[in-house]
């Protein structure tokens, strides 16, 4: 990777179309590396999730014309949710299969353009049109019924095994669950308080999380990303013009996507594919994934790690930018990635593995640095125009890899110590599909 | 013609479109955008195609599943698919018990627009005895603080039948009484 742009996510940019969004982050992307012209780009890879959105079929061709990249080839990537995610590996296989020497990967959304609900609407029509959209179609509703099964496995049936009134049990672990995902919000709003690009930077209690708005039980408003319009590019070379066009280039060291059933029901109740540092033992009782955890995330996880020859991601990550559209799904994923075992994840924000050492978000977290989750702030805090969402992500991991965060943020808070290696991580729909990506500094 | 009202506010904007149809909007970098209001309405034509009886069943107050014919395999899906999903051979229409269990369960206070007038609602995803799979469906007859996992459920049918996912929902079992149907 040589360069990386991203507009401001904003909850509305009405003044911009798609178009212009991608030009102003590819502008951005370009200045960073005098030697790049247009003309060296062989092609391009442009994500959208939602025609719904543009009202506007082809959209990706659109933006191909307006940055005067005709007639070089291109294709549009939609992955729902994974949307940013793949067209970053679509463009990272236009090089590595030696198809491009330098390639393009553009993405936006414009969910302003209808009102939020009918987004909500939108978004839900990628649930399965027979089954489950006409029972309400809702994607907090869909993360609120996994979650409450996660509580149930990993807290009802273990933290509060003791209690004996089973109703009791159960409400005691959505009280604890609730509270630990209401420290990721704390954490990921906060991080965002010093990355200009957030959406909604904020200096949050527990307290203030957990009154927020319940929009689908348990999950409350500050819990949950919300409609953006924003844009990001990539641009991505092989190993000789990288090192031409940047004295900083960044190595696509690994790369996994993983899948699953498109509805909840009909998600199956096995074995766990174990990570290199897990034994099966370890989930000798555990019926996986259930509606509980993400097997595509699993899946993408241990691809990716192979492939970058990461043997324990505990050890060999110094960061992760992770798709947490849901505080909830930040905690599932952890342990989806083999950052924690399966069951360990609310432990493993008590301890505050995932947090930054260096910021005080008025709670204790012992283990702070650990390995910092969403230091950029996460979809959380910094919005989430589904197609430039795993674009971004890798523009912030390139900056922290870089070292170069203090230039982009004008604010070194956010700038880990000489991060080696950092992986980034796009979710789809209710897991059906996820994109994990290992980045790693390349000079 | 009047020249549209300018605003510095995007909800100032959508207030505007819904007056007069048209505004201008201004950013912070000083850009100025005219935006109209453009109404979007289709109907679609959605065919259930195979899985066809599964709602046609519904109608009739039945519930079913489908089960694998494979010899060896003979999973049974309490959501319905044509081909088995584990070894690929086709599956024929099973019913299903009318009694299940809460494998997990929301209330949902939003939702999807076309659903926001029918909040709070409950989505439940149903166990049930010698099924593989789980169906989600509407939980009816009970409030936020009742419901927990494990929770005996029981299926009601809509007596107008609409052909739709809706025309089947599940509601506590009282008192350990056997479900009835309709």
């Amino acid at each position: 990777m040589v360069t990386g742009g991203v507009t401001k996510f904003a909850k509305a940019h009405p003044a911009m179309d798609f178009r212009l969004m991608v030009k102003r982050a590819y502008d951005q992307a370009l200045a960073e590396t005098p030697n790049l012209t247009r003309d060296r780009i062989d092609g391009t890879r442009i994500s959208y999730f939602s025609d719904h959105f543009t009202r506007q079929l082809k959209a990706a061709s659109m933006v191909q014309d307006y940055l005067g990249m005709n007639p070089k080839g291109s294709v549009r990537i939609e992955w729902g949710g994974a949307t940013g995610g793949e067209c970053f590996q679509a463009a990272y296989e236009a090089v590595a299969s030696g198809r491009m020497d330098i390639c393009l990967a553009a993405g936006f959304e414009t969910m302003s353009r209808v009102a939020t609900w009918k987004g909500n609407e939108f978004i839900a029509l990628a649930s399965d049109t027979n089954y489950d959209f006409p029972l309400g179609g809702f994607y907090t509703g869909y993360y609120a019924l996994m979650v409450v099964r996660h509580m149930y496995e990993y807290l009802a049936l273990r933290k509060f095994a003791h209690v004996a009134d089973e109703r009791e049990r159960q409400r005691l672990a959505i009280q604890e669950g609730s509270r630990i995902m209401s420290w990721v919000s704390v954490k990921n709003h906060r991080n965002a308080v010093h990355n200009p690009y957030a959406q909604y930077p904020k200096r949050l209690t527990v307290e203030q999380v957990l009154a927020s708005e319940l929009i689908s039980y348990p999950l409350t408003r500050e819990q949950i990303c919300t409609m953006s319009d924003g844009a990001a590019v990539v641009v991505l070379a092989d190993e000789a013009r990288a090192k031409e066009l940047t004295d900083r280039p960044i190595l696509v060291k690994g790369v996994g996507c993983g899948t699953d059933t498109m509805r909840l029901a009909d998600r199956p109740f096995g074995k766990v594919p174990l990570m290199p540092h897990e034994k099966a033992a370890d989930y000798a009782d555990l019926p996986y994934p259930g509606v509980h955890s993400f097997r595509a995330g699993r899946a993408a996880g241990l691809e990716a790690y192979r492939h970058a020859g990461i043997e324990d991601p505990r050890k060999e990550l110094d960061f992760i930018e992770l798709h947490d559209a849901y505080a909830s799904s930040e905690i599932q994923t952890y342990e989806d990635l083999g950052l924690c075992k399966y069951g360990e994840g609310y432990d493993y924000v008590l301890r505050g593995d995932p947090f930054l050492a260096n910021i005080d978000y008025g709670l204790p977290t012992p283990k702070a640095g650990a390995l910092p989750v969403n230091p950029s702030g996460g979809l959380i805090a910094c919005g989430h125009p589904v197609g430039a969402t795993g674009l971004m992500q890798a523009v912030f991991a390139f900056w922290q890899l870089q070292g170069r965060i203090a230039t982009h943020f004008g604010d070194a808070t956010l700038q880990l110590k000489k991060p080696k290696r950092g992986a980034i991580h796009s979710h789809a729909g209710t897991g059906s599909s996820v994109t994990v990506s290992i980045l790693e500094r390349g000079f | 013609m009047a020249r549209p009202k300018l605003f510095e506010s995007f909800r100032e904007v959508q207030a505007e479109l819904e007056r007069s149809g048209s505004a201008l909007f201004r950013d912070k970098d000083g850009f100025e955008a005219l935006v109209i209001k453009n109404p979007y309405a289709i109907n679609y034509i959605h065919s259930y195609a195979e899985d066809t009886p599964f709602f046609l069943g519904l109608s009739e107050g039945r519930l079913l599943g489908s089960q694998c014919t494979g010899p060896k395999c003979e999973f049974l899906y309490a959501t319905p698919r044509g081909h088995c999903m584990v070894c690929g051979t086709r599956t024929r229409w099973q019913e299903l018990p009318l009694n299940g269990k809460l494998h997990s369960w929301t209330t949902c206070h939003f939702g999807s627009e076309a659903f926001l007038k029918e909040t709070p609602y409950n989505l439940g995803l149903v166990e049930f005895e010698g099924a593989g799979s789980l169906l989600l469906a509407r939980i009816k007859e009970a409030t936020e603080s009742e419901l927990y996992v494990g929770m005996p459920v029981e299926a009601r049918f809509d007596a107008r039948p609409k052909f739709s996912i809706t025309d089947i929902w599940f509601v506590p079992v009282k008192g350990g009484s056997s479900p009835a149907r309709r």
